[in-house]
């Protein structure tokens, strides 16, 4: 197979593998072979004793049912998405939280008390475990410990777990597909850096200066092999 | 099991001891002459255009973790397999001392995610002593290594600009990249405090040097080591095009534990242990070369115990070891309410800052500190990982703008809409400074103790003094003046006395050298001026170790280039019949 043809074959690799096609912006790409591939649903790069780490992981189980319910209702209320973005608990954000407590055992005994803390909380108010009270009463407890700078006495500890959690579940819906869509970063892929949009810059009331105009790399020439003969240290 | 070794049969010219930047440099160019060469590697093979271990252009939700640092110190997909400890194969510090040592076990070592910052070291750099008296000067100076500089430059590519500053020599440079948003902020708001700021100088193709190399294409993650080879990592740029030449037997899993000697005392070989198969094996060569990093190579040196090299090998001056030395560095972030409410577009650029800042207080002698440092900036609108919206409602306190009724914290829409327009508006800098290299700051072997193979480990000895404090310091008052100047927000307190004014411990910024220093006198230094021990004839050390001090310039491309200059020298003398 030419290296054209197996490059073609890529397509079925991974989300990156067929990115690196589109990269190859030079007509005679004459570089790295690189080889057929099928990537499994879940490699990126893992060293043996990595994969066997994360699997050993994910085949633990550290939340319970109701926990991981509870914390599905708390992600929502936290992300509850806009539009045509969906709210966290649609982005495996519980998958996550599972993941990164046993990734980060830090994690464990903060949000397993916090929760409990949650569960207590909501039976002495409604006499109801969290997950099975009305969305009102839910928020109720929410509002008062949901700002932290400005929490009463009794919610102080209850407001550093939403914290936490509040990190969690940003961190994950912003790191998933949706929530990087709904941020708008644009990177992550082969292309052409010439500088900062002229609109932007005039926004900002910016400007190149000459001298970096003059200097600064072409994108007509990237593909050309550079020429040190007239070139004076 | 009977213990036995196992003897490879052939005998190399050469046997080169890690893959890194020196070893990859100093098997490229003899193999290139025709040397056979056993290339020892402790790590596996890597190739960043491996698709099996390629991390490039991977989302952030490929990884259970979202690129957390548990596993990989730099973040899930930073290509360094290794870290500040690897399992079972410890190091200990002297009480009351420290220091981190960054390992990355793999062809490559660590150029596979290396920060590409790669700055030649200035006359001056070479000869501080003349200046302030302190420390040692090399016993070469820059026009000694300048033609290597220029052969790196051109062999390997690197960006940058043309300045004319006298202590920032300027090199073979490809054009650089335009800067980005915040950089253009830095760089109008630095001028106005008398600091300078030029385009970076990163051994990133922004043009192609060859034809099996395609050029940058901007994903700003030569962290992740780059499947079209457009940054430079040893194993796809040096190691790669050494084995193709056909005289180079790559062994890698190879840990290797000492240096052989013959009766006469020269190297005749080195021990390894495979880790695959746990067995004990031997290579003969005519010519060691060390190029295991500093550290390691030190320690290699000082487990080489003979009766006629008592000390460990090379070692007659007792300096092995010594004279470690790192950059010093601290940093400090901010915020920037200019640059809230961005407008979207790609601003990943290449792996690195565009802009930096060169050391500019060259003749001012009332700082109270001898020796300079350069400063590097990050910011922009980066892909999210593990870590990103945290604390929002630490930002809603220096944006109370943002919240109009609401109060800090929250939850909902407006949390989500808080979280989008803080995107791209914090940025933050780091100082890395020259350190004064002192006898006392050592890796010594740890009487007490081995690792999984049964190998003595170091055990290392480093505190640093008040001149490093004092540039830490100044690096503090510097970053303040740097932040007001763009009209950002400095974030948390700016670190005072109490903690050494964020001064980073020793090893922290993984520019260790010094532990096998060159020098002109036998009696105070290892290595002679072209990286041959001054004891064993046939022994080299291609690795940081040689360097008698540490820039404020990164070591990269010094070490790079001293490697080309003694494998030169290697084989001059070998065709002389001198080794
Ligand atoms: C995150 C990070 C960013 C950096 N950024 C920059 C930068 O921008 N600019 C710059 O100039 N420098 C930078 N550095 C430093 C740079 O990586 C090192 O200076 C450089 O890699 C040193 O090259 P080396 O050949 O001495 O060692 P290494 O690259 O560490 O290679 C040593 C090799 O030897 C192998 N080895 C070790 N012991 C043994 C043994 N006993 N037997 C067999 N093999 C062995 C290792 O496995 C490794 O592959 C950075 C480092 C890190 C970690």
């Amino acid at each position: 197979m030419d290296r054209r043809e197996s490059l073609k074959t890529l397509i079925i690799g991974g989300a990156g593998t067929t990115m690196l096609l589109s990269c190859r912006i030079d007509d005679k790409p004459d570089t790295v072979g690189i080889s057929e591939n099928i990537e499994s649903d879940f490699d990126y790069g893992r060293t043996p004793e990595e994969e066997r780490w994360d699997e050993n992981l994910m085949s633990e189980q550290f939340y319970t049912e109701n926990e991981l319910a509870t914390m599905a209702i708390l992600a929502d209320i936290i992300i509850p998405g806009q539009g045509d973005y969906p709210p966290a608990s649609k982005t495996g954000i519980t998958d996550f939280i599972e993941f990164i407590s046993k990734d980060i055992p830090e994690h464990q005994t903060p949000m397993r008390g916090g929760l409990r803390w949650l569960r207590t909380e909501s039976h002495k108010r409604f006499d109801k475990d969290f997950t099975e009270i009305s969305s009102e009463e839910q928020l109720k407890i929410v509002e008062d410990i949901a700002y932290p700078m400005d929490v009463k006495p009794q919610f102080s500890q209850a407001a550093i777990f939403f914290s936490r959690l509040r990190n969690l579940v940003t961190t994950g819906y912003f790191t998933s597909k949706p929530g990087i869509e709904f941020l708008g970063y644009m990177g992550n892929k082969p292309n052409v850096w010439d500088g900062v949009p002229q609109d932007v810059l005039d926004e900002h009331g910016l400007a190149y200066d000459e001298k970096m105009l003059k200097v600064a790399i072409k994108p007509e020439e990237r593909n050309e092999i550079e020429d040190w003969n007239d070139y004076i240290v | 099991m009977s213990f036995q070794i196992i003897e490879q049969s052939t005998k190399y010219d050469v046997c080169i001891v890690g893959s890194g930047a020196g070893g990859g440099m100093a098997a490229k160019i003899l193999a290139d002459k025709g040397f056979k060469i056993a290339l020892v590697e402790a790590g596996p093979n890597f190739d960043p255009a491996n698709p099996e271990q390629r991390t490039q252009l991977r989302w952030p939700y490929e990884s259970p973790r979202r690129g957390a640092s548990t596993v990989r110190a730099f973040g899930d997909f930073d290509m360094a397999y290794g870290g500040w400890q690897i399992d079972g194969e410890p190091y200990t510090k002297a009480p009351g001392t420290e220091f981190d040592w960054f390992r990355s076990q793999m062809v490559g070592g660590r150029t596979n995610h290396w920060g590409r910052i790669s700055l030649r070291f200035g006359p001056l750099d070479f000869k501080r002593k003349d200046f302030d008296g302190k420390g040692d000067n090399w016993p070469i100076g820059y026009e000694d290594v300048r033609p290597y500089y220029d052969k790196v430059d051109k062999l390997i590519g690197v960006f940058g600009t043309k300045e004319n500053i006298p202590n920032e020599p300027d090199g073979f440079f490809l054009p650089p990249p335009k800067p980005r948003l915040h950089e253009l902020y830095l760089k109008k708001g630095t001028s106005k405090v008398g600091i300078p700021m030029i385009p970076s100088r990163l051994s990133i193709l922004t043009k192609r040097v060859n034809k099996k190399r395609q050029a940058c294409f901007y994903c700003n993650q030569c962290s992740r080591s780059c499947s079209v080879y457009g940054d430079f990592s040893s194993s796809s740029v040096l190691v790669n095009p050494a084995i193709e030449t056909g005289n180079v037997d790559l062994f890698t899993n190879a840990m290797v534990r000492e240096v052989i000697t013959d009766e006469n005392g020269k190297a005749s070989g080195v021990y390894y242990i495979n880790k695959e198969d746990g067995k004990d094996y031997r290579i003969k060569a005519k010519v060691v070369i060390l190029a295991a990093s500093a550290c390691s190579s030190a320690r290699i040196l000082l487990n080489s115990k003979s009766t006629t090299h008592p000390n460990g090998l090379a070692n007659s001056s007792e300096v092995v070891g010594k004279y470690l030395h790192d950059s010093t560095g601290a940093s400090r972030m901010a915020f920037m309410p200019e640059l809230m409410d961005r407008k979207r577009y790609n601003e990943d650029g290449v792996g690195g800052m565009h802009m930096y800042t060169p050391w500019w207080l060259n003749d001012d002698k009332n700082l109270g500190f001898s020796r300079g440092y350069h400063i590097e900036y990050w910011g922009g609108m980066g892909m999210p990982s593990y870590g990103f919206g945290f604390n929002t409602e630490f930002l809603h306190t220096l944006a109370p703008q943002v919240l109009g009724d609401r109060k800090a914290g929250g939850y909902g829409v407006g949390l989500m809409q808080d979280v989008k327009r803080f995107y791209g508006s914090t940025l933050g800098m780091a100082g890395r400074g020259e350190s004064i290299p002192r006898a006392e700051n050592r890796c010594e072997i740890d009487s007490q103790k081995v690792d999984k193979y049964g190998i003595p480990v170091l055990k290392f000895n480093y505190k640093w003094s008040e001149e490093e404090v004092k540039q830490a310091a100044h690096m503090q008052d510097s970053f303040e003046a740097i932040i007001k100047s763009i009209g950002a927000i400095p974030l948390g307190d700016k670190p005072g006395k109490e903690t050494n004014y964020g001064l980073e411990n020793p090893g922290r910024i993984i520019h260790e050298v010094g532990t096998t220093r060159m020098g002109a006198d036998a009696t105070t230094s290892v290595l002679n001026e072209y990286n041959q021990a001054h004891d064993v004839s046939n022994l080299f050390v291609v690795d940081g170790g040689a360097f008698v001090s540490q820039a404020d310039k990164n070591p990269t491309w010094t070490i790079l280039a001293l490697a080309w200059r003694a494998s030169d020298y290697l084989a001059e003398e070998m065709k002389k019949g001198n080794i």
